[in-house]
């Protein structure tokens, strides 16, 4: 088989060459890669939270954050997110021992614990939106929809990218090439853990404060 | 399938490289420490909210204060940020992230406040 045909065959293997250091093989280069669409993630994210640290009190005579949001409802929903991390952990430390029952199992706990927390989310969301607090109500409430959204529909791409993960383990196992899309969806997942911190502390905790 | 054997030595696997390099992966320890930090700092300023312990010009910046460290502890314990070597690259790429969102989250604010403060009289969105 010549080089081209594996590049073809196996494309993430495709860019190892004898020239590039051991610890820079392609797994880690993509991760590289991955962690740095992540930070582009992040100044979109700065973007919409100084969006809703501008509006926050722009509430045009509507709802404030004090008449809308519960305290302990945002705390199971970080509480459902923060737990899927750490089973996100998990499944990659079975990754790492090569134990794919366990990957499937943990990857099916994360997956749960994200649907209950979409659940809630889109649940607020349709009674917000059902008291007349849409995002049509005034500047805040476009801010926090706009913020609260983004950061769902990532939670939600996750989620199906955890399913399409879930399908090509089933079907191919623990490949390096499964491995190391376990690993970018992992820096994805934290990533998303930790924009909600910011969420939970500058919309919720701050707004209720 | 021979000329593949040829590309085996050069070719670390991801596991393989992982088992080189422990605090890549990190540890049942450290994922339980890394949860049982974040279960704490989460609590605590959502605690102190609910009771409303604190008026809500010292809570502010209690909270952000919570909030920032819990988003360290993220890095280190889940996302395994440190200072080796071999992750300059990933640490150097957080640092411009991080000069970034402060400029764009501090500069909006610092301005959009300036902007507020100098409005005529009844044009502040604030007052209505």
């Amino acid at each position: 088989m010549n080089i081209q045909a594996r590049l073809l065959a196996e494309p993430s293997d495709a860019f190892i060459s004898d020239d590039i250091d051991v610890h820079h093989d392609t797994g880690s280069m993509t991760l590289l890669g991955f962690w740095i669409y992540l930070m582009s993630d992040c100044v979109l994210f700065a973007a919409l939270f100084a969006g809703f640290a501008v509006l926050r009190n722009n509430t045009a005579g509507g709802p404030d954050a004090h008449e809308l949001f519960s305290l302990p409802y945002v705390a199971v929903e970080t509480a459902c997110l923060l737990v899927s991390s750490f089973t996100y952990g998990m499944a990659m430390l079975a990754v790492e021992r090569g134990r794919q029952s366990a990957v499937l199992a943990w990857l099916g706990v994360t997956l749960l614990l994200g649907l209950g927390f979409m659940g809630m989310e889109l649940n607020e969301f349709g009674n917000l939106i059902h008291d007349g607090a849409g995002p049509d109500r005034s500047g805040f409430l476009s801010a926090f929809f706009t913020l609260v959204g983004t950061h769902g529909l990532h939670v939600a791409s996750g989620m199906v990218w955890m399913l399409v993960l879930i399908a090509h383990v089933l079907r191919s196992g623990l490949t390096d090439a499964n491995k190391t899309r376990l690993a970018c969806l992992s820096l994805f997942w934290h990533f998303l853990d930790i924009v909600w911190i910011g969420v939970f502390t500058v919309v919720y905790l701050m707004g209720v404060a | 399938m021979d000329d593949s054997r040829e590309f085996a030595p050069a070719l670390p696997s991801h596991g393989s490289h992982a088992h080189d390099d422990h605090a890549d992966h990190g540890s049942v320890q450290s994922y339980l420490i890394g949860f049982f930090l974040s279960v704490v700092l989460t609590a605590i300023p959502f605690g102190l909210i609910m009771s409303g312990a604190l008026p809500s010009g010292t809570a502010i910046p209690v909270c952000v204060g919570f909030g920032v460290v819990q988003m360290v502890v993220h890095l280190v314990y889940f996302l395994h940020m440190n200072a080796a070597s071999s992750r300059s690259w990933n640490m150097a790429a957080l640092v411009f992230t991080v000069v970034i969102v402060a400029m764009v989250v501090g500069g909006s604010l610092w301005v959009m406040g300036h902007l507020d403060a100098n409005m005529m009289p009844g044009m502040n969105p604030k007052e209505y």
